[in-house]
């Protein structure tokens, strides 16, 4: 049989293929001659095959019947075997593979080899994929090989048993003798590595922590030699010592300084050399400043040597290397919550940043100004974010609408600038801003009632200039619905009112109708501003005529909306004011924040009865937040052996009514049926009504509590839950409290 | 570092060194996005960027794309330096080194970043230390086949 082709060959062959096709060709058919090889356990060209496999295998095509063939090679005695097997294995085998196990033995071997290449193999290969058991197999060979004098073996056992314990952490231990002496080593190679070892002990293990703080001095040291001895042509990387080596020292100290005051102390001076002393007009400098700076701002820095790491930073914005103004935010971006006020000396230069060319940079550069904006600059930031926010490219637009929104709602200078900023957002980034934004805004609106007629006349003018941005239409809808009278009368005091009337106004709304750009959430928007313009305007006819067309509509909400409101003209026409009348003032509360418990009336066992709207399909619904008392009348009520309670109104506030009946259950008279009625008689839908009850311990034998909850709404569909978790959480409960879920109904 | 990856302007893969346990599977998809990812940025963009939840570091010589994905706490620039190191010690051993050299000489590429990098990490940050463990290696090679083969034609 003809020797096996050779692999350059092979390779020289396959890059003549001009198709996929062709080349998939010439693959199979050396796969088959390399198997057929495989096959008849030849051991001269074992190598050369296992070669072959592992370029074919780089290329895309499968090799795992070459897995076996590279244990082989590595139980060979032939070095270039070795050398083959062991790469093979690294590329082909990982710890998923059974097969792998069987190195084991092998690596052992190798590991006691006569020869420092071989041994050099066998730690390479275990530190690179070594498993878990395997690691707990070999981890004393390592472990030997770590007090080894011949430092080429040394190196690399240190960075085996780093991938070791990184494996499994337990034996961490076994290699804490060995590091005795690791930092009096000469050789660069092994300091090097060892401070890899010491660092990924520090950091996965307290104790290690404290035991090698006493290191630092040994390691400020070190690095001391490093930047005063002179050119070391061995070492030297643009005129820097060992940069890798600085840096990793650098790395150790951050870590064993971190909450120490003494160490912090003892490395003080060297990382104000470091800092001062290196040259930075290379990368390899600044690497090395970057890490220093990292190193300062972890550990208990003297304030002096803070702003000196902050200013390197400053200094890192204004390099012509992007990657070092990268850099640069990124840990300003780290910084700016604890040293906030000499990151905000920067600031100019950082929102220059926002111009950068690269998308990186111009993110860091958003996030940063966002967290840089404050009573005093809100203005100016407020520009360049604002321009940003129009020039920028769509990926970042709706991050920068809500850091907009919510700056502007911290800081904003006056009621009307906060009003600007919105339609300035809405107008320009308009389709990018968040869902929940449009219920914000349309809050904020409510509660700036001076506002409202500049606001209803700036958000009119918007629509009759583009109607295709969705949230920007439905907070103009809604605002025309609340605010259309404002609009006809003229009203605006901020800038010259204008002439509109209110079949302009009518007009505008059902074109949002039939518009193919509104979406149907929109739509509803549109619909029920028309219908609350009917207690606002005169030409009621027209608004009944619009909304009785909508009865036939094939979307289900639309149509549902028109046909109550139809018979909220036919039927219930002297509710209809009433109903349609402004919003009032909505309290602000958290939108997204877990629910808080409220103390109300001095008691100490609160419950909390929260309503939380984001609406989604419906007009924004009144926020509401009450603090129910049950547990006093609960507890009190129902150890009188609760006979005949009378039912009590626990809430009655903006629309939502809570009632609460008590009773006995039946069959079970030992059961107390509590039973919730809450009623929503407003226009609007509460929607996600969440009920969580925190009840005092109450005696096992006398009661169980049986909670149940109705909702009975105005008329619309109403999803509820009730919240068990809120009873874990407060751990008050003894008994069994069973909490059924509340039924939703459609009228 | 998590893994290594040496890629043409095409998108052909000519190294990968993986020290993170990866399906085949996944390394195929990782490096598939990768490689589009990166081929996708302009010239005058920075050598970094975020990619799932790592760092992505690349830098390009000639033909060749050097990628490298490193962890949150890894040091950016001095990764630029690691990469920087690999291309001078290929450079030096194969005397003006360019793409067709790690096509032909794979296995070489391979070795010499195994004598520079072990576990993700550098192990040794003299350039003639590296050179000279693989020149020496490579001798044991040399003189071992020559013994070999002069014993089978005997």
């Amino acid at each position: 049989m003809p020797a096996p082709i050779r692999l350059r060959e092979l390779i020289r062959t396959i890059r003549t293929a001009r198709t996929q096709a062709e080349e998939r060709e010439m693959i199979q058919k050396e796969c088959a001659a390399i198997r057929s090889s495989f096959r008849e356990e030849d051991n001269t060209y074992r190598c050369r095959n296992v070669a072959k496999l592992l370029y074919m295998h780089m290329l895309g095509y499968p090799a795992h019947f070459g897995q076996l063939e590279c244990l082989k090679l590595i139980a060979s005695q032939k070095f270039t075997d070795k050398r083959i097997g062991y790469l093979g294995a690294m590329l082909l085998l990982d710890e998923r593979q059974d097969v792998h196990l069987l190195m084991t033995n092998c690596i052992k071997n190798d590991l006691n080899h006569s020869t420092q290449y071989v041994q050099g193999l066998a730690l390479c290969t275990l530190g690179c994929m070594g498993s878990s058991e395997m690691c707990r197999d070999l981890a004393g060979e390592v472990e030997k090989l770590l007090k080894t004098s011949n430092s080429y073996l040394r190196k690399k056992a240190a960075l085996c048993a780093v991938h070791v314990i990184r494996k499994v952490p337990e034996l961490m231990e076994m290699f804490l003798p060995a590091t005795k002496n690791l930092l009096s080593e000469k050789n660069h190679g092994v300091l090097h590595t060892s401070v890899v070892l010491l660092t990924e002990m520090c950091e996965r293990s307290p104790d290690m922590l404290s035991h090698f703080r006493k290191l630092v001095p040994q390691l400020v040291r070190i690095l001391k030699n490093l930047i005063m001895s002179g050119y070391s042509p061995e070492h030297d990387v643009s005129g820097i010592s060992d940069p890798f080596l600085q840096v990793r020292i650098l790395r150790l100290l951050r870590i064993l300084g971190r909450s120490d005051d003494d160490s912090s102390e003892a490395m003080n001076d060297i990382l104000a050399q470091v800092a001062t002393n290196t040259e930075t007009s290379k990368n390899v400098g600044n690497a090395i400043l970057y890490e220093t700076v990292l190193t300062i701002m972890d550990i208990k820095s003297e304030s002096g040597l803070r702003v000196l790491a902050i200013n390197i930073l400053g200094r890192f914005l204004l390099n012509n290397d992007k990657n070092i103004r990268y850099v640069a935010l990124t840990s300003l971006l780290k910084t700016v919550q604890t040293d906030h006020n000499a990151v905000q000396r920067h600031r100019s230069t950082i929102v220059d940043c926002l111009k950068d060319l690269d998308v990186s940079i111009k993110r860091r550069a958003m996030e940063l100004s966002f967290a840089l904006v404050n009573g005093n600059n809100i203005r100016g930031m407020m520009k360049e974010l604002l321009y940003f926010l129009d020039s920028c490219d769509p990926e970042f637009k709706a991050d920068c609408a809500s850091g907009v929104f919510l700056a502007a709602e911290k800081y904003a200078p006056s009621k009307r600038w906060h009003i600007d900023t919105i339609m300035r957002v809405l107008t320009t980034a308009g389709s990018y801003v968040r869902d929940d934004s449009v219920p914000n805004l349309i809050q904020l609106i409510t509660n700036s009632v001076e506002m409202h007629a500049y606001t209803v006349q700036r958000l009119y003018k918007a629509l009759l200039d583009d109607i295709s941005q969705q949230p920007l239409v439905q907070v103009s809808s809604w605002c025309i619905g609340e605010y259309g009278d404002l609009l006809v009368s003229g009203q605006c005091e901020e800038e010259e009112p204008i002439q509109v009337t209110e079949d302009e106004v009518l007009d505008v709304l059902e074109g949002l109708l039939v518009s193919n750009l509104s979406t149907p959430v929109t739509r509803g928007y549109a619909l029920t501003a028309i219908m609350k313009l009917s207690t606002r305007f005169s030409s009621v006819n027209r608004i009944k005529k619009v909304v009785s067309i909508y009865g036939s509509s094939i979307d289900v909400e639309l149509q549902q909306r028109a046909v109550e409101y139809n018979a909220l003209f036919k039927k219930y026409d002297h509710m209809r004011p009433a109903l349609l009348e402004r919003m009032p003032i909505m309290e602000k509360t958290a939108t997204n924040g877990p629910t808080e418990i409220v103390q109300t009336n001095g008691e100490t066992e609160p419950s909390v009865l929260d309503t939380k709207h984001p609406p989604p399909v419906t007009q924004p619904a009144n926020q509401v937040r009450a603090g129910v008392i049950i547990s006093k009348y609960a507890g009190l009520h129902l150890c009188n052996l609760y006979i005949g309670i009378p039912p009590m109104t626990a809430y009655n506030k903006n629309g939502l009514k809570i009632e609460f009946t008590f009773e006995r259950a039946n069959p079970n008279p030992n059961i107390a049926v509590i039973t919730i009625h809450a009623s929503n008689s407003t226009e609007a839908d509460m929607t996600d009504f969440v009920f969580q009850a925190a009840v005092p311990k109450v005696s096992r034998h006398s009661l169980e509590l049986i909670l149940k909850c109705l909702i009975m709404k105005h008329s619309r569909f109403v999803q509820s839950k009730l919240c068990h978790s809120i009873l874990k959480t407060l751990n008050l409960v003894e008994s069994w409290v069973n909490m059924s879920e509340c039924e939703s109904r459609l009228t | 570092m998590q893994f290594m990856l040496l890629f043409s302007r095409q998108g052909k893969l000519r190294l990968q060194k993986w020290y993170v346990p990866l399906s085949d599977k996944e390394k195929k998809k990782i490096t598939r996005e990768l490689v589009q990812t990166v081929l996708a940025r302009k010239p005058k963009m920075c050598s970094f960027l975020e990619w799932r939840d790592l760092k992505i570091v690349y830098k390009r010589y000639a033909s060749l794309y050097f990628c490298c994905a490193i962890e949150d706490q890894d040091n950016e620039l001095i990764t630029l330096e690691i990469i920087h190191r690999y291309v001078e010690l290929l450079d030096k051993y194969f005397g003006s080194v360019c793409e067709l050299d790690i096509i032909f000489n794979f296995e070489k590429a391979y070795f010499i970043l195994d004598e520079f990098l072990l576990g993700g990490e550098a192990q040794e940050t003299s350039k003639k230390n590296v050179l000279k463990a693989i020149e020496q290696a490579d001798l044991l090679q040399e003189s071992e086949d020559e013994y070999l083969s002069v014993k089978i034609f005997k």
